[in-house]
C-alpha cells in the first residue's frame, strides 16, 4: 500500500505532458540545438547585435535573469543597453513605454506573468492606447514585454498564472505564447519588429525541457497567424503553449479510437486567428478549446462564441472547453488536479464524439 | 559630520559588491577586501563592554534554582546599533536581558535556523516543491521585534515569511508541513511557501511590496477600534522601490496611523545590491515627513530597544515609524539562486563569523555569565527535536483531500452555487 501510494506520488511529480519536437524549416538554413530558454537569448541577441537602438532591461536582467534568458548579454552588450531596474513592475513598463515612444527598442522583462499586475495600468491605460489617444502621432509599438508565463509542475498562487484573458480585453496590444523554441525565437523577433505593443508571454515549464535544432539566423513567425500542426477530419482542437503538447498526446490516445483531430495552435491570442479555426470547425464540426486558465471568462470563451456565430450550421455538438477550474491558479497541493490534463481533455473528446 | 561619516560606513558594504563590477578582476579583489575589512573594523567590531550585574529580580529566582546566573542580566552599551533620521532622541543605547529572556531569545532564533536548515535540506530532495525564501541570518529581527510586541499587535510581511510565521504563533510543524503542501501546514498546503498565516499574522505575500499598503489599513483599524496596538508592516530593501510603499507612506502620515513599517534590508533585492537598485540606500530616511530609526538587525536586544521605542512612538498618536533593519541573508534570494553570483562567498563567511546573531548572542550571554556553555547546548538537542519531529510531520501528514480544491473561493457561496470545472464530474459544491 505504502508501495503503491509513493508510486503514485512519483507520477505526481511529473511533467503532465511530454514535449514534442517541431522539424526546422530547411530553407531557413543552418540550425543550433537550442532550449527555449536559449533560443530566447538569442532572439535577444540578435536584436542587440542588428538594432542598436535595442535596449533589454528589467529585475536581474543583467547577470542573466532568473530563467537565465539574458546571459551574457550585458557582457557582450554593455550595461548601458541591458541593465537591472528596481523591483517595480509598474515603473519597469512605464520606463519602457517612455523609452518606446521615444525611439528605443524596448525590450522590457517582468520576472513572472504573476507580477504583471502591478503594471496593469500602465499596459492597458497608457501602452494600448497611447496611439488612439494620440491619434498616432505617438506610439509604443517598439515596446515587447516579455514574462514567464503558466504552470510549471510547483510554482504556487503566485507564480503560475496565465493571464492572458485578461489583456484579451485590451484593444491596442498583441499577446503572444509560442510552444516551443522554434517558435519562440520566430515569435519573440517578430514581437519585437512589429509596430504595437507585445506581450510575450514564455511557458516557464518548457524553458529547459522544449529543446530542438533552432535555425541560427533571424528569421519571424508571422503575428495572428494559426498554425495548423496536425490535420483531422472529426474534431477541431485549439491551444497554445504547453498545452499544445497535452493535446498532441490526446489525439494519439483517440487515434486508437479512429477518432482524427485537427490541431491548432493559437500562437497570437489577441488578435487571433478566426479565419483558420473557423475554417477547420466548418470541416470537423467540432471544437474543443483548451487552455490553463480558468475557464470563466477565458479566451476559451472568447473563441468559442465567435466560433459559434460564424459556424453555427457547421457545428454538430456543443463547443467544448476544457480549462482550469474556477480556483485560484493554481493551489500549491492541487497542481496534478487542477491542470486540464490528458485525461480531461480526453474525457472532453469523448462528450464530443457522444454528443 | 560624524553621522555622514556613519552613513557611509553602512554604504559599504553594498559598494565594495559594486566596485567588483566596475574596476579589473585583480583591483577589485583588492579594494573589495579594504572596503570589507573597512566596514568590519569600523561598524561591528566596535569594543562592547559588556557587564553581568547581579540585579535581583526575585520572580526569576523562584524559577531558577541554578542561583548565580538567575540573578545576573546581559547589560551592554549598543554604541552603533542605531541612526536616527527626523528625530532629537532614538531607543535607549544601553541594552540589556535577564538569563530567562537572554535563553529563550536564543531558542527562538535557534529554531529558526533550524526549521531554515531543515526546509533547505528538504528543499534539496525534493519533498519541497517550488519557491521558498529562507530567512536564515535575519533571526535577530523577527525574535528582537516580536519581543517589543504584545499579542495584540500585529504583523504582515512579504515571501521570506517563515521566521516570522514561527514568531506569530505557527508551530514549526506548521510552517514545514505548509512547505510540504500537507494538511497539518498553516494554509492546509493550499499556499506553500509565501504563504502562512495566523492570528494576527496577516501573511505572507508573494507579490513584492503588495503587503505594504495592506498593513497601513491594518493599523487604521488598531486606531479606530482605539486599541493601543500598531502594525508592523515589512518589506525587503527590494520591495522599498515599490509606488505601493510610498503611497502607504503618505496615507501612514496623512492620518497618523500606528504602523511601523520595517525594511529588512538584507543588502540584496534578489540580485541586486541595495545601491544598485536605489537613488537613497538609506531606508531608514527614505521618506520626509515620517521619522526613521536605523537599527543594527543582527543584535536581538538592539532590535527589541528600537522597537519598544517606536511602538511607544506609534501609540502614542504621533503617526507612523521607519525602521531599517541591517541583516544579511546567509542563502540565495530563493533555492533557485545558488546567492554566490552577485557577491563573494568571503563576504558571507564574514558575515558569519563576524556578525552572526546568534553566534554573537550566545558569546554575550556566555561572557555575562548568563548561562553556561553546557546550557546552550541542552537548547540546542531540544530545537534540534522540535524541528525534527516537525519534519517528521511534514514528510508523514496527510495530504488535504481534493475535494477541499474548491473550498475558499467565496464565502457563503449561493444556495446550489457550483465551482465551475470543465466535465461532468468536476462540477463540484463549494464546502467551505
Amino acid at each position: 500500500m505504502l508501495g503503491a501510494s509513493k508510486e503514485l506520488c512519483g507520477i505526481r511529480r511529473l511533467a503532465h505532458f511530454t514535449f514534442v519536437k517541431d522539424q526546422p524549416d530547411p530553407s531557413l538554413g543552418q540550425t543550433k540545438e537550442m532550449n527555449l530558454c536559449q533560443a530566447i537569448q538569442n532572439a535577444m541577441d540578435l536584436t542587440l547585435a542588428n538594432d542598436h537602438t535595442a535596449i533589454v532591461f528589467g529585475e536581474d536582467v543583467a547577470f542573466g535573469g532568473v530563467f537565465r534568458c539574458t546571459v551574457d548579454l550585458r557582457q557582450k552588450y554593455g550595461a548601458d543597453r541591458v541593465f537591472n531596474t528596481p523591483l517595480s513592475e509598474q515603473g519597469i513598463v512605464g520606463f519602457g513605454i517612455g523609452t518606446a515612444v521615444s525611439g528605443a527598442t524596448t525590450i522590457a522583462e517582468i520576472q513572472f506573468a504573476d507580477y504583471i499586475f502591478p503594471a496593469y495600468d500602465q499596459i492597458v491605460n497608457e501602452a494600448a492606447k497611447y496611439r488612439y489617444r494620440s491619434g498616432n502621432l505617438f506610439d509604443c509599438g517598439r515596446l515587447t514585454i516579455r514574462a514567464p508565463w503558466g504552470a510549471v509542475g510547483h510554482g504556487a498562487l503566485y507564480h503560475s498564472q496565465s493571464p492572458e484573458a485578461q489583456f484579451l480585453h485590451t484593444p491596442g496590444i498583441k499577446v503572444v505564447i509560442p510552444r516551443s523554441a522554434i517558435q519562440a525565437k520566430g515569435l519573440l523577433l517578430s514581437c519585437i519588429k512589429d509596430n504595437n505593443p507585445c506581450i510575450f508571454f514564455e511557458p516557464k515549464i518548457l524553458y529547459r525541457s522544449a529543446k530542438e535544432d533552432v535555425p541560427i539566423k533571424d528569421y519571424t513567425i508571422p503575428l495572428s497567424k494559426a498554425e495548423v500542426l496536425i490535420e483531422g477530419t472529426d474534431i477541431t482542437m485549439v491551444t497554445w503553449g504547453t498545452q499544445v503538447h497535452v493535446l498532441r498526446e490526446v489525439i494519439q490516445m483517440v487515434a486508437k479510437e479512429n477518432i482524427s483531430c485537427e490541431l491548432i495552435d493559437l500562437r497570437t491570442i489577441v488578435p487571433w486567428d478566426v479565419d483558420t479555426v473557423c475554417k477547420s470547425v466548418v470541416k470537423t464540426g467540432k471544437l474543443l478549446i483548451s487552455h490553463e486558465a480558468p475557464i470563466t471568462g477565458g479566451v476559451g470563451a472568447e473563441i468559442a462564441a465567435t466560433v459559434m456565430k460564424e459556424c453555427f450550421l457547421n457545428l454538430e455538438a456543443p463547443i467544448e472547453r476544457v480549462c482550469g477550474y474556477d480556483v485560484h491558479p493554481i493551489p500549491h497541493t492541487f497542481e496534478a488536479f487542477y491542470i486540464p490534463s490528458k485525461w480531461r481533455c480526453f474525457d472532453g473528446v469523448k462528450r464530443l464524439m457522444n454528443y | 559630520m560624524r553621522q555622514i561619516q556613519v552613513e557611509l560606513e553602512s554604504v559599504i558594504m553594498n559598494s565594495y559588491t559594486k566596485l567588483l563590477a566596475i574596476l579589473q578582476p585583480n583591483t577589485s579583489r583588492r579594494i573589495l577586501l579594504q572596503r570589507r575589512d573597512a566596514f568590519h573594523s569600523n561598524t561591528v567590531k566596535s569594543p562592547i563592554n559588556i557587564s553581568g550585574s547581579s540585579a535581583v529580580n526575585t520572580k526569576q529566582q523562584s524559577r531558577f534554582s541554578s542561583t548565580d546566573s538567575s540573578s545576573k542580566t546581559l547589560d551592554y552599551e549598543a554604541k552603533n546599533a542605531y541612526k536616527l533620521h527626523l528625530l532629537e532622541e532614538g531607543p535607549k543605547t544601553n541594552v540589556s536581558c535577564n538569563r530567562e529572556e537572554g535563553l529563550e531569545f536564543y531558542k527562538k532564533m535557534q529554531v529558526v535556523r533550524r526549521m531554515e536548515a531543515s526546509a533547505n535540506n528538504m528543499y534539496k530532495s525534493k519533498l519541497i516543491r517550488g519557491f521558498c525564501h529562507l530567512y536564515s541570518g535575519q533571526e535577530a529581527v523577527c525574535v528582537g521585534m516580536r519581543a517589543a510586541m504584545d499579542k495584540s499587535d500585529s504583523l504582515i510581511t512579504a515571501y521570506r515569511a517563515h521566521g516570522w510565521s514561527y514568531m506569530m504563533g505557527v508551530s514549526v510543524t506548521g510552517v514545514l508541513a505548509e512547505l510540504t503542501g500537507r494538511k497539518s501546514g498553516c494554509a492546509e498546503g493550499k499556499g506553500g511557501s509565501m504563504h502562512m498565516y495566523a492570528p494576527n499574522f496577516y501573511g505572507g505575500n508573494g507579490i513584492v511590496g503588495a503587503q505594504v499598503p495592506l498593513g497601513a489599513g491594518v493599523a487604521f483599524a488598531h486606531k479606530y477600534r482605539g486599541e493601543p496596538n500598531i502594525c508592523v508592516a515589512l518589506y525587503g530593501d527590494g520591495a522599498a522601490n515599490q509606488g505601493q510603499v510610498f503611497e502607504a507612506y503618505n496615507m501612514a502620515k496623512l492620518w497618523a496611523l500606528p504602523c511601523i513599517f520595517v525594511c529588512e534590508n538584507n543588502g540584496y533585492g534578489m540580485g541586486t545590491s541595495a545601491a544598485r537598485a536605489s537613488a537613497n540606500p538609506h531606508f531608514y530616511t527614505r521618506c520626509e515627513y515620517i521619522p526613521g530609526i536605523w537599527v543594527d538587525g543582527m543584535d536581538v536586544l538592539a532590535v527589541r530597544e528600537a522597537t519598544r521605542f517606536a511602538k511607544e512612538w506609534c501609540v502614542s498618536g504621533k503617526g507612523p515609524m521607519i525602521m531599517e533593519m541591517a541583516t544579511y541573508r546567509y542563502f540565495g534570494h530563493s533555492m533557485s539562486d545558488p546567492g554566490t553570483s552577485y557577491r563573494t562567498r568571503e563576504e558571507i563567511q564574514d558575515v558569519r563569523k563576524s556578525r552572526d546573531p546568534i553566534t554573537s548572542f550566545r558569546e554575550k550571554v556566555i561572557q555575562a555569565g548568563l548561562a553556561s556553555d553546557e546550557e546552550f547546548k541542552t537548547i540546542d538537542n531540544e530545537v534540534k527535536k522540535i524541528v525534527e519531529d516537525a519534519e517528521n510531520h511534514a514528510q508523514n501528514d496527510p495530504e488535504l483531500h481534493v475535494d477541499e480544491m474548491y473550498s475558499h473561493v467565496y464565502s457563503n457561496p449561493p444556495k446550489n452555487y457550483m465551482i465551475r470545472g470543465c466535465d461532468s464530474f468536476t462540477y463540484k459544491e463549494a464546502t467551505k
